[in-house]
Order: structure tokens, then sequence, then C-alpha cells
């Protein structure tokens, strides 16, 4: 979130899309109640009438992956009636650039971008650039009225989104596509804001991450990018994702979003160069320009400080990628499938049921040597082979079951969707013999260690050499307890030599107050930059539980810590003008007094941007403003809508291109598996299907469906169709059925509702069907996981599998 | 002491159904072993296990639908059918603050308020002792909410005094279901639709013959002698059809 | 003598009934009941479930957990919960948590219980020996990578944030790269 959950109440305008807030993240539906008594409007956007829908005050339907028509469609509707925020895109974003003459867009290439290979799948971005003056800043037009600024070109692009073809897309009556439009739209006025609160239901599609850039650009046409009650708002689904997206357990990020070294980064110094990005424009502050700053005090957190320059501070013990070398999720259980990974953690995690196709994932698990399973409950990953078709006598994989502490049995800090990071206590000790997953780690670090101390083996010196220094350590070098303050100490870091640092005398051992002053010759370590400042010289600010709230808006500066720099509300600079008065005086986030900023932290606290030495107000870019054309992306700098990889209709309505020109295709070529077959307008599997969650349970449902009062509310695996779709297919209220896709195939008990209606779609009649997928066959009579039916399609930029839309049959058991 | 009451605004909830395992949480109650009937309601009725439960509605208007919810427990009636009914002394009771608990150790087993109450409320648990939404009497004569209460997230559920809660509802322009039935509810609903809609009866009344009991048959039952008729009046009366209004005539759409 | 209805009419019948009518007609007066959480430790701590960030109170005797409840003095939840959040006491008296480590060997049928010096030492093993015949020093293009690829872990969002990273750095350590969770899927 760049906002926070109570800042949903300053909103005038409440968007609810790609999510389902009221069932999910119910505690969130009291501040957009509260909006709502305040006058707010609550726009519902959903394939299926929600128990969100139920409180909106316009519900609209949309087919399963159709989100960037119908947000095309209303960034159309933005600029045909000039309801955008002229002076903020001037001030606060790219909109004025001038883009490269020979940029061509998907209106004129049916479909595509200018640069595409179609043999790579990938573009040639060379035409999605800036125009440059001679010092290479980007030459723009303040007027927005040059036919190569990126307002005319996204103007252009869009135009080509009017209701009508949208609604055949998406299967939205125009008449309620307007009234979503006209009421969200109404939000460019200044002093407005809108939110928008989205979730999986926007990133598990093949065009996820554009299906979301789609939606910051209408909040930055409409000015609501930081501003109280705006800003683009994922509602994170579990309690940590945040924190541990921050943390980077994954294959292409370190703490704090630093890039993962691969091979051609062969030192520190490369990696620094390569890495940190440049800008030639005196008014950036280019944030990421600390890049060393970051890295080198991460390496010092890491390993022995004993390191020194000369060894580049241990760069070389971190493994490095081949360069393009992709290991996300889908990436792993396809080389696994293909026995090229011998051990396996699943710690705190059950891929048999979360991992889209699932039944890949549990035959991957299969060609395994040995697995480690580390939860609370025993679940159908643990045992996956004595799961459904499978026969424990000719499975090999050895598999150990480590049981852990629960939240309250233990201590330590957790970061919510706002940014909160948050501190637990313990409040019993782990059940039976459970143990807390920090002294696993810490038992298998010194375990590992030892081994290699006493035998050598492969490259010992990233093991013998990590710091592990949280406790009293025993003669034996094991520690005696691991104490998590100190590792918490660690994130934030420390002064490693006695220095002087903006005008401040440090010790030796002093915590680092804020990353601020984080440096890159070695003096400081920070095991994560973005939360240096939890733990500091005030103490462990994760702990406070202070209710003063100065602000009104409902900042609670003083409650827990918040990344980065416990700054409430990101970009808050753009919610002021020129002049740093904010567009709404009744809910300002900062303001400018004439010497310095009040309210929040300042995203960045340079003077207001009419004024000399200042900086432009979106830091983190290279070019200081909001990306409405992102050349990031890797299927173009505007988003376009494709179908989903399985779709109900044989063509693109907008153009000759189908899917997603630029995302993987894993059923393609000599090296295909059959488990990666998918069928896209094929009668045997006519109806679009989605996945979802429910309130009573919580993502695989390891925690839900052992937990007897949450089973009691939802027992069992169900399917949602339309009373047309069961009348079709013989289907009453309550019969079980079976569901299939060309992977998989579940059974599970018909609700036949008038909340799932079927689309209108290019003038033909197409049926949409949803099941949850927090059941497993752990649970008896529960039903199997959603994810026995979902494809291995992964969205381009991310690869985040596309669970949200796919095709099924269904048929009624006899 | 003001008489307390619980105020249930059906527009602000959202089905969470917080209420139904906070008060299981508190109340320490064991769940049961559910199917999915095609719906979300579950369990499908009050059970001795479950004092509270989220009905859920689904009604089209036009073009439109609604998808209404509503919380469902004991009202807590002023003049309440189960007290009156019951032949235990101090087994159902009005609470200082005007709610209706029960005395397990003196319920004596014989369900007559199950046909006295005229809401369907009262269950009988594994024990025959009778069971049901008490308002957390225990929490509440500690100055704590009832737990369903406090966990509401959307102030859907609120308890407090039951003329301030009335009195807020009507400032706020609110239209109140049960302010003045049987002597005025322990559970008020701000409803968005006609009571049957939601499944609770327009007119609730005890039935005629239950006055009967209260007001003639069982003061003289002190005197034993009118004991065995009163309790084949009563007989009578229970065994007799239970009419409750029509609400469970309402078309139940498919999905609920 | 069970009382049920049927009962009960045969025993009134009997015109005994008046000992179990005679006496104070009046609603009773509850007597004071005392609170199950009275001088019961209380500790705060924010729920498992979903990302809003909620706070709870764990009221806990004799090292047990004897109820669970919304933190009022958390500004975001202010004493509210889900149902999820409202569970969490289930979490704790459940008799499906795994307490002991357990085992499957290679073609077995069934988990069996092992010690935790045991699990601990076998995996350490199992690491070594895998790490050991897969590293990979250098590349195909001989570039120096340090790394193994037969080795993955995905998890956790359910981790605290020092666990998650204390796990990235002891992965890391170990040469993985195929390292991912929650977050991608």
């Amino acid at each position: 979130m760049t906002n926070h959950w109570i800042d949903i109440r300053n909103s005038d305008v409440v968007l609810v899309m790609g999510s389902n807030a009221a069932e999910n993240h119910p505690i969130s539906f009291h501040y957009v109640l509260e909006a709502k008594e305040h006058g707010a409007k609550i726009l519902s956007v959903d394939p299926r009438f929600t128990r969100t829908s139920a409180r909106a005050d316009i519900y609209a339907p949309l087919r399963s992956g159709t989100d960037i028509a119908f947000l095309g469609g209303m960034i159309n509707y933005i600029l045909n009636n000039d309801l955008y925020h002229k002076e903020y895109l001037q001030l606060h974003t790219n909109a004025t650039f001038l883009v490269d003459p020979r940029f061509r867009m998907p209106g004129d290439l049916d479909g595509l971008f200018s640069g595409y290979n179609t043999a790579k799948r990938s573009y040639d971005k060379s035409t999605w650039d800036f125009q440059r003056d001679a010092d290479g800043v980007p030459k723009s037009d303040p007027s927005l009225q040059d036919p190569n600024c990126v307002f005319q070109l996204l103007k252009k692009h869009f135009s080509r989104y009017t209701p009508e073809v949208v609604s055949g897309i998406t299967g939205t009556p125009v008449k309620k596509l307007e009234e979503i439009y006209r009421t969200y739209g109404a939000s460019g006025k200044p002093g407005k804001a809108a939110t928008i609160m989205y979730a999986m239901g926007w990133t598990q599609h093949t065009v996820g991450t554009q299906n979301i850039r789609t939606m910051a650009i209408i909040q930055l046409l409409l000015g609501n990018i930081g501003v109280a009650g705006g800003g683009v708002n994922a509602l994170r689904g579990e309690s940590n994702v945040q924190g541990s997206t921050d943390h980077c357990l994954l294959f292409h990020i370190l703490p704090g979003y630093l890039p993962t070294p691969k091979a051609s980064l062969k030192d520190l110094t490369t990696y620094i160069k390569k890495t940190t990005p440049t800008t030639n424009d005196p008014q950036s502050a280019n944030w990421w320009g600390n890049r060393g700053k970051y890295i080198t005090s991460l390496l010092r957190a890491h390993f022995d400080t004993g390191l020194g320059a000369a060894d580049e501070f241990g760069y070389q013990l971190l493994p490095k990628l081949d360069d393009g070398q992709n290991a996300s999720w889908l990436m792993l259980f396809d080389k696994m499938i293909r026995d090229q990974v011998k051990g396996f953690f699943a710690w705190g995690q059950n891929p048999a049921c979360s991992g889209s196709n699932a039944n890949k994932v549990r035959e991957a698990l299969s060609r395994l040597d040995w697995m480690v399973a580390v939860n609370l409950f025993d679940n159908e990953t643990a045992s996956f082979w004595k799961g459904p078709g499978m026969d424990p006598a000719k499975i090999d994989t050895e598999v150990f079951f480590l049981p852990v502490a629960a939240s309250f049995e233990k201590e330590g800090s957790i970061t919510n969707s706002g940014r909160w990071a948050q501190w637990r206590y313990r409040a019993v000790k782990p059940l039976g013999d459970s143990r807390p997953d920090s002294e696993i780690m810490t038992e298998l670090q010194y375990r590992v260690a030892k081994r290699y101390r006493d035998e050598g083996g492969a490259f010992p010196d990233p093991i013998l050499k990590l710091s592990w220094n949280y406790g009293f350590r025993m003669p034996d070098g094991r520690l005696q307890e691991l104490d998590i303050h100190a590792v918490a100490k660690e994130i934030n870091g420390y002064f490693l030599t006695d220095k002087v640092v903006k005008g401040k005398a440090f010790r030796k051992g002093d915590l680092v107050p804020s990353f601020a002053y984080l440096q890159d010759d070695g003096s400081t370590s920070s095991g994560n930059w973005l939360y240096c400042q939890s733990y500091n010289g005030h103490g462990n600010n994760m702990a406070r539980r202070s209710h003063k709230d100065p602000s009104g808006i409902g900042l609670y500066p003083e409650w827990a810590w918040c990344w980065p720099v416990n700054r409430r509300i990101l970009y808050n600079r753009a919610s002021v003008n020129a002049d740093g008065v904010p567009w709404n005086s009744q809910r300002p986030v900062i303001w400018w007094t004439g010497s310095g900023w009040k309210g929040d932290v300042p995203d960045g606290g340079w003077k207001p941007l009419s004024q000399p030495g200042t900086r432009k107000s979106f830091i983190m870019l290279p070019d200081g403003v909001a990306s409405i054309f992102g050349a990031k992306m890797k299927e173009g700098p505007f988003p376009e809508h494709y179908e989903p990889l399985e779709s109900p209709i044989k063509n693109n309505p907008l153009s000759g291109t189908r899917t997603n020109p630029a995302m993987k295709l894993f059923y393609e070529g000599a090296e295909k598996l059959p488990e990666d077959v998918y069928y896209s307008n094929d009668k045997r599997y006519p109806f679009v299907a989605t996945t979802y969650r429910v309130t009573e349970h919580w993502q695989t449902g390891v925690m839900s469906r052992n937990t007897p009062w949450l089973l009691e509310m939802q027992p069992q695996l169900f399917v949602e169709m339309s009373p047309e779709l069961a009348a079709d297919r013989a289907i009453g209220h309550g019969d079980m059925v079976k569901v299939s896709s060309g992977r998989g195939s579940v059974e599970a008990v018909a609700i036949v509702t008038r909340r799932f209606r079927p689309f209108k779609i290019e003038g033909a009649t197409i049926h949409q069907v949803g099941l949850p997928w927090c059941f497993g066959w752990e649970t008896k009579n529960a039903g199997d996981s959603a994810n026995l039916l979902t494809p291995t399609a992964g969205d381009a930029n991310t690869m985040i599998p596309e669970t949200k839309a796919f095709m099924v049959n269904v048929e009624k058991l006899s | 002491m003001k008489r307390k009451a619980f105020l249930i605004d059906t527009t602000r909830c959202t089905a969470c159904r917080s209420c139904q395992v906070a008060c299981k949480q508190w109340n320490k109650l064991d769940a049961e072993a559910t199917v999915n009937r095609g719906s979300y309601e579950n369990p499908p009725d009050l059970t001795p296990l479950l004092y509270n439960q989220i009905h859920f509605i689904e009604q089209e208007q036009g073009d439109d639908l609604r998808w209404l919810f509503i919380n469902r427990r004991c009202m807590h009636c002023a003049d309440a059918g189960c007290v009156k009914v019951c032949p235990s002394a101090g087994a159902l009771y009005h609470t200082k603050e005007g709610l209706v608990a029960y005395n397990r150790e003196k319920c004596i087993e014989c369900h007559y308020c199950v046909s006295g109450c005229p809401f369907d409320v009262p269950r009988y648990d594994a024990k025959q002792k009778v069971t049901k939404c008490h308002a957390c009497s225990d929490r509440v004569q500690n100055g704590l909410l009832p737990a369903c209460a406090k966990a509401c997230p959307t102030q859907a559920l609120s308890f407090g005094d039951r003329d301030q809660l009335i009195a807020e509802a009507k400032a706020a322009g609110k239209k109140l279901y049960g302010e003045n039935d049987l002597g005025g509810l322990g559970v008020l609903y701000v409803l968005d639709d006609e009571p049957g809609t939601y499944r609770l009866p327009k007119n609730p009344a005890i039935p005629a013959s239950i006055f009967f009991w209260k007001d003639v048959v069982k003061p003289l039952g002190i005197l034993g002698f009118w004991g065995a008729v009163g309790v084949a009046a009563l007989h009578y009366v229970t065994i007799g059809p239970k009419k409750l209004d029509d609400a469970d005539d309402q078309p139940r759409k498919g999905g609920e | 003598m069970q009382l049920n209805r049927r009962g009960f009419l045969k025993f009134s019948g009997g015109a005994v009934a008046g000992s179990v009518l005679g006496i104070g007609l009046k609603a009773a007066e509850a007597e004071a009941q005392p609170l199950a959480i009275q001088y019961a430790r209380e500790t705060t701590t924010i729920c498992p479930y979903c990302a809003v960030g909620c706070g709870l109170i764990v009221h806990s005797r004799g090292g047990e957990v004897i109820n669970t409840e919304g933190d009022p003095d958390h500004p975001i939840n202010r004493g509210t919960l889900c149902s999820k959040g409202a569970s969490i006491y289930q979490l704790r008296h459940n008799d499906k948590r795994v307490t002991e480590p357990m085992y499957r060997a290679k073609g077995s049928n069934q988990w069996q219980k092992v010690s935790w010096d045991w699990a601990l030492e076998q995996i350490a093993e199992r690491i070594k020996t895998t790490r050991d015949a897969t590293f990979m020093e250098k590349n195909s293009k001989g570039q120096v990578v340090n790394r193994t690829d037969a080795i993955a872990s995905v998890g956790s969002a359910a981790l605290d944030n020092e666990e998650c990273y204390l796990l990235q750095k002891l992965l890391r350590s170990w040469g993985l790269v195929y390292i991912e969770h929650q977050a991608r899927i």
C-alpha cells in the first residue's frame, strides 16, 4: 500500500476491484464504511457479486481477465471529459515528456508496440524512450499539446477503448461502465481523493503488472497519489507477506529490494556501477543512487566483519545467477519435475495446494530426494506421498517434518500491508516440542557449518564466514539461546567503527539512526536498509503503542514503526502544489511552513518545487516524476488488453494479438510437458473460471481447515454458477459436480446463484464459474485444491501465475 | 441499572461472522461437523453450540441484486415467552441489565421455553440443559461488551443502553424493528426491507395461551393443587401448532 | 432421574409439580459471576492471518492460553476482529498441531516420530551432501557463480521479519538461488 488501512476513511470514492476486501480483509471495511458514512461512494467491480458488492453503492460485473479493458475505458472517459488534474500531471508525472517520434502503438501495429521480436517474444525498447536535450534530460511540453508528448500518446492509445468496445470485451453493461467511470472520475477535482483496493484479482494474470499500471495511470491522471484517501493500495494476504517481500525471500532481490548478484556482475564495484540508476537531471533526487551504501551495509551484516574492502566485504560469498536466469516459482517446479532439484524446503508454505497447476507441483515433489516441511500442521505438501493418485511405495522422497511455534508462542515483528512493522510478544511457550522457526534456522546453521568446518567441502567460505551473532555462544560454538532482538538490531544496522556522519559523532556499536546515515566504506552494517530506523537509539520502535494522531487523518506516527523512515503515506510530496500548499486543506498530509515541512515525514525533505534547490517528488525514480509512460514494462510502456492464456473467445476484439506477446509460453517447443497443456476457445472447456478466498479460510487452509470453528462455517469446496448455466447443465442447487480443466479436476458442491450472471461477450453468451482454493485432500470430505485446475502461465514481468482466469467444464456427478 | 440491548444494523453487516466465532471462543463452544448445502450459511440453524448465526439472503431487485445479512440470536425480550413459561424459578431470568440469561443448574429439562419462544431460539444440549445467547452476561456484569459485539468490525452489532441506542438510531433517521414488540426487544434491528425478508416475524407475539399459563395457571401453581392441570394446559400450548408470522414463507432464493 | 419433556409430563402427572412450581415467581437476580479472564496474564500480539495487522490480546494462566480477543488499544481494529482473528485460540487448543518432529522414509507409507537432534542432524547431512555434489563454482560460460540449483526453498510470509531475514541469509550462504515464497503467487 502506498497509504495504509486507516487512511481509507479519508477517501471520497473507494474502488474495490481485483480484491474482495469485505471478505478477505474484513477489518478494512470498518474504514470503507466510515468513508461511506462521510459521503464516499463505494464501487465494487468483480466477476461475481460478493460480500463487498453487498455493501457497495455500485456493483459492476466483468469477465475475468479483462481489467485492462475496463480501466482503459476509464482512462478514455477521464481524458474525453477533462476530468484529469492538469496541474498535478504537469508537476508530478512524465505526462509532459516527449517520446521518441519513432515510437508506435498497438492501434497502428495490430496490438503490438514498436520493436517486437516474434522469435524472442520480447521487445527491442530503443524507441520506448524520451527525447532528450543536450544534457540528457528528457524534453517536455508543459502545455501537454505536443503530439509526441506522453499525454497525447496516452489519449490516442486509449481512444480505442470506447464504452461499446470495452463492454464487448468485459461483458459489463455500458450503463454500468459509465456510472463507475463518472463516479470515480469525479475525484480528479483538486481536494478530492479516490482509492483503489486491489489484491490477487489483479496480480494473478498474465497481464497482472499492467492491470496495476492501468490503475496507477488513472490515479496519476486524477491526482490521487500521495494524498490522504488516495494511493494504489495492494491488500496483502498474509500477515507478513509485506515483510517477507521486504526481506526478499525471492530469487531476484536481496533485502531492501537490491538486485541479486548475477554472473556478469563479477565484483562489488561492477555490481554497484551496473545496478545504480543514474540521472542527468539536477532536480532528480534519484534515491537509488545510494545503492552502494545499501549493498555494502547488507554485506557487512551478512558476513564476518573481518572482511574488508579488499575482500569486497564478502560480495563473492553470495551466489550469483546466470544472466537471464529466471528462478521464480513456476520455473522452480518446472526444474523439479525435470529431476533437476534434489532437496527442497517447504518452510511455512503448502505448494501442493497453493501452486498453480497443483498436479504438476505434486508430481514434481515426488522427484525429490529429500524435503523438509516446516509447519504447524501436517499438510498436502508434507504428506504428498500419500495423496490422491500417489503410491507411497514408489515414491523415494524422504520427508522431514519440523513442527513450529505459533505466532503467539514466540517473539518478533511482522509488517502489515500499510508497511507498519509491529512487534509481537510471546504469550506462552511453544506447544509440546514445537520450536520457533528462528531456533530451527540457528540449529541448521550450526550443524551445517560444523560439518564444513570438520570435514571441508565445496566452497565452505560463505558458510564459515556467515555472521550469526545473536546470543551467547557456548564453548562448542552453539548459541545458548537466539536473541531475536539481536536479529532485529542487525537488520537496523550498527556503526562498525567510530564515525562522524552529517556532523554527528557515532561510536562503534551504536545503532544507526536511519538509512540516511549508512555508508559505502564498510563503516556501517544494515541487514535491510529499508528497516534502518526500526530499532535504533530510541529503542524498538516497532513496539511503540502511542495513540497520538496530531495529523487528524489517522497517521498514528508513534504507533509501531513504518518503512521508510516512518513515512505513513508514500509520495506525499505529490499531495501539495509547487508552493507546498496541500491540494486538500481539510485532509493535508504535509505542508510547507516557509521554513520546513509539517505533517507526515515528507517523501524527500527538499523545499517545494517552486523554490531553488528543490528535488522532484518521486525520489525513487531517476526522472523524479511518476511514470505514466513506463518503459520498464516487458509488454509495453502503456497497458494494452490481451486475453488470458485460456480464454473463451477466438480473437482479441481489440487487435490481432491475442495474448500477452511478452509472456513465457510453457507448452511450446520440443521440451514441452503434457502437464502444461492449455485449451483456449475449446468446446471441451467452455466456461471461464476463477479462484478466490473466503472470509472463513486462509490461503490453502492449513491454518483454517484445522481450526474447527472456521471449518464449521465453510466445510467444503463449492463452485458458484449462475442459474442459467446450472439449468443448461441440469445442475441443481447443492448438487455435487465435477469441475475439470485440461490439467485436473475437483469435485465440488454447486452453489447456484444470481451472484454470477452470464456475460454477453462479442454478442455471444459466456458463462463464468468460481471456486475457492482453500481446500485440500487432507481435510476429510472437504474436497481438493482449486489449483488442480489452474494453468502454468505467468505474468510477463513477475511470473505470478494466472490463477484468476482459465477455462473449465462443469458436469453434474451422478 | 439501565436496560441494555443489542442494536443490529444490517446495513453495516459484511457477514464476516466474527460474531459466530467470538461467541464460541468466549463461551468455549465446540465446532460441529457441517456440510455445504449450497450456501455460505453454516451451521444451518442455531444449535446448543451455536448461540448466534448470520443468515445470508439473496434478493433480486429488477436488474440489481441484493445480498442481505442478518445476525440471528435470542431477542432478549422484555416480555419473554421463555421466562414466562419456565416452571423452574431462576432457570431462565432477566438480569439486572434486562437480558435473558439462565442458570443451567436450575433447568429442569422441560423444554417449555422452546415452545414459549416466538423466535425459535432456546436449544437443549447433550446434558438436556437449556442453552442460548445470554448476551455474555458474565462479561456484561463485569463491564465488558458481549464477545460478539466487541468483535464486530463494522459496528453492525452494537451493545449498550437501550434508550440511547434507540435515540441514536432515530437521530440518524433509521427505522427500528423491535422497539415495542414483546415489551420491547433486547435486540433491535435496522433493516433494509420488510422483516419477512429477513426471516423475522412482522409482529412477534407469544402464543396467547402462554399468558394464560403465566398469569393464571402459574401463580396458582403455588397451591400445588393446580399444578398438574397447569402442565396439562401448557402441554396443549406447547404441542399445539406454534404459529410464527409468515417469515418462513418467504421464497428462499438460490445460493443464499 | 432424567427429566426430558416426556418424563416431566409424567412426573407432573403425579401432582408433585407444586414442588417445582411453588417457589418464587419473580425474575431471579443474577449472582455476580466471576470473569474467566480476571487476573490472567495479558500479552499483546498481531493476528497471524491477513495483512491488515490487527492487534490481539492473549490471556493466559499457568502457561496456557485461556482466551484471545481483539486489542481495544490497537488503532486499526480497536478491539474488533474477523472470524479468523477471533479463532486463534484454536491454533493453540488443537489436537492437530504437530508437536514432535516426524520422518517419512523412502517408499514408506507412514510418518514416524523422531527426535529433534536426529532430524536436524539428518537434514544437515542431506544439505551438505546435495550441496557438495551439485555445487557450481563456474557456469558454462566460465563465470564465477558459486551456487547450487539442486536445492530450492519456498516460504514464508508466515514468518516474522527477523526469521525472513535469517532464512534468506542462511539459504544464500548455502548457495541457493531458487528461493521463493507466497509473494510470487
